[in-house]
């Protein structure tokens, strides 16, 4: 008879209990999600995590030699599609005009620490001795596409244009900005020396035998393969040479690198 | 169990605790733990920017292995679909679709508290995911190197003639749910070895190296590495499969060890020593 309550009573310690147990658990997985996004959002700690982009780099420059190839592939494969990201219709007027006249007033600057400035039209850069590669263009999201780029060697062109001394890095200005935003979401992307003067890195004007459509960076698009896709700028309209990416829009080299992605794209 | 454990159970030579674990496998298990934990919550968050799998060397985005999205229900209600092959299933509330952190249902692969950050970041995701990369690199290189030089691996964990013989056996206790005592527990039984040798000679490696094959610096340093994972995008999908494997291990690992007596086995993993069980033997005389 006085079983009944006892096991009642039993029964509810055991639920409090197991009450208990998933409230703690909850609390406990709670405190590690929270405080994992505190950390997120903490500069100090963000700088600890980032430290690892440097360890990546010198790994990855210890292992690779300057002429070490990304991976080609054959025609047959070539991607069906080849996805366009990122900027894939700007509405800047000044690229706007640019479509409108079939770039024929387009020019390219090169431009900063230089001995010679140089301003090329389109067919000035076709004219050029050209290479054509089919690479793998990996996305940071995950996904990757096989296409085949023909454009001019960027070597050629900055042994031409001759470097300063003290130049250490190229940075590639674009005419898109991202999402229609004003100046400060201009996109631009920077490379050190050891890509600028890599065979296979060419400032391209045609994808898989066709001239470079709007959503892939028309006029011209930079491929520097070993790198992830946002290093490859499209839109193109200045290269500048500087010794330092500290001055430019956000300091980190890059539209993503200034909003927490590495700007050491091998990874 | 056998006549054997009997004997030895009864007799003085079995000691009562056993320093089973050196030092440094103790702080490299714990790394290696963290390191993993964080790996799996921050590649989850990662996973979030391309909701899908793919086989070869590209992405064949009508084609995917696996996908998880969200599809819009009547009156503009999010449905959570996955999609493996062809086979599709709804799993509103878990993938797919799922409450963010007000409350309201939003088109995200994994709940906020499957991810690290909790939120959408791909960008901080990846920072928390590589610095732990190589947390878990130079701690496993120290682990193998290690205990390899010491002969742990080679006298402790690989395999003997008389476990592969004892595998049937294994398997029925391990059924019967039937933990070794005496002598059997001062080793580790052969399933238990094969967990072990799985996790550190083909998982963990095979996420670093599926890892690797992902980044196209790696892929211009090591051609063979996208060569033999079949592409970078089935690497991708490797990679996902070997964490969940990882994920599989840790929860069986879970329930051994509580199965086993959680205070001594914790005990053991944090200070070296683990008190031995007694054999049945010595209740069955009592």
């Amino acid at each position: 008879m006085s079983q009944t309550p006892l096991m009642q009573r039993l029964a509810t310690t055991a639920l409090a209990r197991r009450g208990w147990l998933k409230a703690g658990l909850a609390s406990l997985g709670g405190l590690w999600l929270a405080g994992c996004d505190q950390l997120s959002g903490n500069p100090a700690a963000l700088k600890v995590l980032e430290s690892a982009e440097g360890l990546t780099r010198r790994a990855q420059r210890l292992i690779l030699s300057p002429g070490q190839m990304a991976p080609e592939f054959k025609s047959s494969d070539i991607s069906p599609t080849f996805k366009a990201n990122g900027s894939v219709d700007p509405q800047d007027p000044v690229y706007l005009a640019h479509v409108a006249n079939g770039f024929a007033d387009w020019r390219l600057s090169v431009e900063g620490l230089v001995q010679h400035p140089m301003k090329l039209s389109l067919a000035d850069l076709k004219a050029r001795k050209a290479r054509t590669q089919i690479t793998r263009h990996d996305c940071v999201e995950g996904w990757s596409c096989i296409g085949q780029w023909t454009g001019a060697p960027l070597a050629d062109l900055i042994r031409e244009a001759g470097l300063k001394p003290e130049a250490k890095f190229l940075v590639f200005h674009c005419m898109d900005t991202m999402g229609g935003g004003g100046e400060e979401s201009r996109y631009y992307e920077s490379i050190a020396l050891a890509d600028v003067f890599h065979p296979q890195t060419i400032l391209a004007y045609e994808l898989n035998g066709a001239p470079l459509a709007v959503p892939h960076g028309a006029p011209v698009r930079l491929r520097v393969e070993r790198h992830l896709g946002y290093k490859q700028a499209k839109y193109i309209e200045r290269i500048e040479a500087v010794a330092s990416l500290k001055d430019l829009h956000g300091g980190k080299g890059g539209y993503w690198p200034d909003r927490g992605y590495e700007w050491y794209a091998g990874i | 169990m056998t006549a054997a454990d009997g004997a030895y159970a009864a007799a003085d030579e079995v000691p009562d605790r056993i320093y089973r674990h050196s030092g440094l496998t103790r702080a490299t298990h714990w790394i290696n733990a963290l390191s993993l934990f964080v790996l799996l919550l921050s590649g989850l968050n990662i996973f979030m920017a391309e909701p899908s799998l793919f086989i070869g060397q590209y992405a064949d985005f009508d084609h995917p292995a696996l996908h998880i999205f969200a599809a819009h229900g009547p009156g503009g209600s999010l449905i959570g679909v996955t999609q493996i092959g062809d086979a599709q299933i709804t799993t509103t509330g878990l993938l797919g679709v799922s409450n963010n952190a007000m409350g309201h249902p939003v088109s995200r692969a994994w709940p906020t508290w499957m991810t690290l950050p909790s939120y959408r970041d791909l960008a901080t995701a990846r920072r928390w995911h590589f610095f732990f990369a190589w947390l878990l690199v130079i701690n496993g290189a120290a682990y193998l190197a290690w205990n390899t030089y010491v002969r742990h691996i080679q006298k402790d964990l690989w395999l003997t003639a008389d476990d592969v013989k004892e595998i049937p056996q294994s398997v029925v206790d391990h059924i019967k749910l039937r933990h070794p005592t005496g002598l059997a527990a001062t080793r580790y039984n052969v399933l238990q070895k094969l967990a072990y040798l799985a996790v550190i000679l083909v998982l963990v490696p095979g996420m670093v190296l599926t890892g690797l094959t992902m980044s196209p610096g790696m892929d211009a340093a090591l051609p063979i590495l996208p060569w033999a994972f079949g592409g970078r995008q089935t690497a991708r999908t490797l990679h996902f499969i070997f964490a969940w494997s990882l994920v599989l291990f840790f929860i069986v690992h879970m329930v051994e060890m509580v199965l086993a007596g959680p205070v001594n086995e914790i005990t053991s993993i944090v200070t070296g020593w683990y008190r031995v069980p007694k054999a049945h033997a010595d209740k069955g005389a009592a």
